[in-house]
């Protein structure tokens, strides 16, 4: 540890239900120094930050700040030690004003019981003029954008003296120029002193903002390296770990390129993110969609459903355009949404309930469901997607990850539908159900229903697309064959902006 | 979100002087539709009717205000922490009662019932509060049931039968006045003001705000929000047994009807007043006015001879007006 460290934290160990999810991790913070940590889902990040804000008690290691040892067993120690979390947005009131969010609980009081408004007013224009925004106090926050938000959060730390920050994603939900304006943010608090954690999945990003990356693996710290002269593939590789990249064998299922398009999308612009997005799926292909967190892959796919309304373009499926969501599942379109426990599934209603959802009206004679007839649907998407569950009648909300996805997709497809898009569909799933999920898929596309699949997880990309769209700044920059693809580090530069290989057609 | 958002230059704050921007702010408040409704009704039967602002009139105005007023100012600190309290008319109810068998058969200084018949209705929102808070039960369900147990002890500890006379000088509470106000409304107008002040100017008012408007944030902030809650169902219990047994006084007799028909009134006053039933939103002083402004049409419509049967119909639309002036305010 050198003179300058602000924070180590040394050889941390957590168990959960004796299943070990950081195995001696250390990790420090110097000075003024904005230090990236990086991982995969369940590498490990949030529960290190977790100890560090004191949610979750260490079962081993140290921790030294200013090179006194400290035990930050709660959210107050921690507090104490100087040490925030900056949240999003979901941290602040939003009924009350920018300063009253600043002090709450701590409010400058006079007599020990009068809140002191004036005087609360006045020290919280004092951090944000500090901070070199235009944000007044008696603003209310649920008016304020997004962006703002974060600020709040920022000057809420720093009137708590906050020296080290620990920020999650915070770029997730900006736009560029509030990006820009973050970063600016970010350099003053470096130069004034402040430490910052900064986690995200944005490479460019990182590379532009942080001093130093650390990359954790498996609950073990992998990589840690200064910015300069690192470069996006050793960070990948660190990620990924080597020879680890394959798990899913990619199969070349040849579709036909000289089809009819089934989905035709034209000059699609969204009222955020998306400016001008085209793109072709034709039956019995999988298509997939590249592209970073909040880069607006989940609006497209809810436009084509018939969830959102376009500011302009086109999106016809078989020559027609959407009306509506009934209108697209009536013409066997079919979602598989991101959340599913919050919008794919009722999760307190059993699983034939849940898959006989949106059939029910093939079900019903002069207005009964028809049970037997209903259940035996219930019981062949059981079998045919090998769901564990202990019969028709179990809820939802029991089974696992994997089974619970399997429900939703089993309950689409149990229509035969023409188009399938699936948003993240293997999201808190086990690999097990994975690979049942992409089996399914695969095969159903093989019978002609068109695909359309988006994850931020390439290796689940590379292994299942037959096409993959990469969708930046708004636009689809890269449309290309799988096959052309060799490695997913091609793909992670292309996300990342950057143009690479051969490729079809690039939409200007 | 591709127009200019530099924090520098594009801020969401106006900031233009003068006039214009007071008037803005006074149409940002919440109360500012309910006062201009009050002020529009008070106009109107004062032209139309002869007696409406006479001093006997405008006194029973105010009383009426007072009791539904006191009832409202706590639902109004549920509805703020994100609740809601049916059961604050039974427990107006059974604290009367209570505080009236106090008197009569216990022989408790008639000065002492009122702090006595508040503690014990404090004691009923605390149930709430605990059931609420404590096992974070559904408050519309907890205060469901706690709403027939209130009423159906009353009738039980009664058999139906008021408890009467209540007698000299406890009558007084009631029925007295200072400097030519009514008393209830002279109580009624000082607890007021001693909510206003804790809620803009306290600790525990701000929290309750913060609990409402946003509960995880106000647990990551430190605030013990379980106590904030219970208080709250606490202090709504609390006003309302200082509603019942004020209207007891009056009465001279503890009526097992008391409270009956202030649930209504009490969200009705607190919801035109401009406070949100998701919590959060709200005020005092809309509370007030809303209580005032039911207490107005009731009085408006005897003395323009409309129907009893009507002042119902009336106020439900009043209700739905004041809902879509609030959502077109929203929208700006």
């Amino acid at each position: 540890m050198t003179a300058a460290d602000v924070l180590q934290m040394t050889d941390i160990r957590k168990s959960f239900a004796s299943i070990p999810v950081l195995k001696r991790v250390s990790f420090s913070l110097r000075k003024g120094e904005v230090h990236a940590l990086m991982g995969g889902n369940g590498a490990g990040k949030s529960t290190l930050m977790k100890i560090l804000t004191g949610v979750y008690t260490k079962d081993g290691g140290t921790i030294l700040i200013d090179g006194q040892p400290v035990e930050l067993n709660n959210t107050t120690a921690a507090e104490r030690a100087g040490i925030a979390m900056i949240f999003q947005e979901f941290s602040l009131v939003p009924t009350l004003t920018v300063a009253q969010n600043i002090w709450l609980k701590r409010e400058p009081r006079i007599a020990g019981t009068f809140i002191n408004n004036a005087e609360m007013v006045r020290r919280s224009r004092e951090i944000l003029q500090e901070l070199g925004v235009d944000i007044d106090p008696e603003t209310l926050v649920g008016t304020l954008p997004v962006g703002y938000m974060q600020i709040v959060e920022i000057a809420k730390a720093l009137s708590k003296k906050a020296r080290i920050l620990v920020m999650d994603e915070p770029t997730s939900s900006l736009s560029e120029a509030e990006t820009e304006a973050l970063f600016d943010l970010v350099n003053k608090l470096r130069t004034s002193g402040i430490s910052i954690v900064y986690i995200s999945h944005r490479m460019a990003e990182i590379l532009t903002i942080c001093d130093r990356v650390t990359v954790m693996r498996d609950g073990e710290g992998v990589m840690t390296e200064d910015c300069v002269g690192l470069t996006v593939d050793r960070i990948v590789e660190a990620m990924l770990g080597a020879g680890n990249t394959a798990s899913f064998e990619w199969q070349d299922r040849a579709p036909r390129a000289d089809a009819t398009p089934i989905l035709s999308v034209r000059n699609l612009r969204l009222p955020s993110r998306v400016n001008d997005v085209s793109f072709d799926i034709r039956p019995g292909e999988i298509v997939g969609l590249a592209g970073l967190m909040g880069s607006g892959r989940t609006e497209i796919a809810e436009t084509i459903f018939g969830r959102r309304a376009p500011v302009s373009g086109e999106i016809t499926f078989d020559g027609r355009p959407v009306r509506n969501q009934a209108d697209a599942i009536d013409r066997g379109i079919a979602l598989v949404p991101e959340d599913r426990r919050k919008m794919g599934l009722v999760l307190d209603h059993s699983v034939r309930d849940n898959v006989l959802l949106p059939n029910l009206a093939r079900f019903t004679r002069a207005f009964m469901v028809q049970d037997t007839e209903a259940l035996k649907t219930v019981t062949r998407t059981i079998r045919d997607l090998s769901i564990k569950t202990d019969g028709p009648d179990k809820l939802a909300r029991l089974l696992s990850g994997g089974n619970q996805q399997k429900i939703v997709l089993g309950k689409w497809l149990a229509r035969d539908p023409r188009l399938l898009i699936l948003d993240e569909p293997t999201i808190g799933v086990d690999i097990g159900a994975k690979s049942e999920i992409v089996e399914t898929v695969r095969s159903m596309a093989d019978k002609g229903m068109a695909v359309l699949v988006i994850s931020s997880e390439l290796e689940e990309l590379m292994a299942i697309s037959d096409r993959i769209l990469v969708l930046h700044g708004g636009r689809i920059v890269q449309d290309m064959n799988r096959r052309d693809l060799n490695s997913e580090e091609e793909l992670h530069h292309a996300i990342q902006g950057h143009h690479i290989g051969p490729s079809d057609h690039v939409a200007a | 979100m591709m127009q200019d958002t530099d924090f520098n230059s594009a801020t969401p704050v106006q900031r233009d002087g003068g006039a214009r921007a007071l008037l803005l702010r006074f149409f940002r408040w919440e109360a500012s539709g309910i006062l201009i409704a009050l002020a529009i009704l008070f106009a109107a039967l004062a032209i139309a009717t002869d007696n409406f602002l006479s001093a006997y009139n405008m006194s029973v105005v105010a009383r009426q205000a007072a009791f539904v007023g006191l009832v409202a100012l706590g639902q109004t600190l549920v509805l703020l922490v994100g609740g809601i309290d049916l059961s604050v008319g039974a427990c107006a109810g059974l604290s009367a009662i209570v505080g009236s068998i106090a008197l009569t058969q216990w022989g408790l200084h008639p000065f002492l019932i009122i702090p006595f018949t508040m503690g014990f209705g404090f004691a009923l929102g605390a149930l709430n509060g605990a059931l609420v808070a404590g096992l974070r039960l559904n408050p519309f369900i907890v205060t469901l049931a706690t709403w027939e147990i209130f009423a159906g002890m009353t009738l039980v500890i009664t058999q139906g039968y008021p408890i009467r006379p209540l007698g000299e000088p406890f009558t007084w509470f009631g029925q007295g006045d200072v400097f030519g106000v009514p008393l209830p409304v002279a109580i009624f107008a000082v607890v007021s003001l001693v909510l206003v002040w804790t809620l803009a100017q306290t600790r525990f008012g701000r929290n309750i705000f913060a609990v409402g408007g946003n509960r995880d944030a106000a647990v990551l902030a430190g605030i013990r929000v379980k106590r904030v809650e219970f208080l709250a169902y606490g202090l709504a219990g609390m006003l309302s047994a200082l509603a019942g047994i004020l209207y007891a006084s009056r009465m001279d007799a503890g009526q097992p009807s008391v409270g009956e028909g202030w649930l209504m009134g009490a969200i009705t006053a607190a919801i035109l007043g401009g406070t949100s039933l998701r919590g959060g939103q709200g005020s005092v002083v809309g509370t007030v006015l809303g209580a005032l402004l039911l207490a107005v049409l009731a009085n408006g419509t005897v003395l323009m001879n409309v129907s009893g049967f009507w002042q119902r119909v009336i106020v439900g639309g009043v209700v739905l007006v004041a809902v879509l002036v609030d959502l077109l305010r929203r929208r700006d």
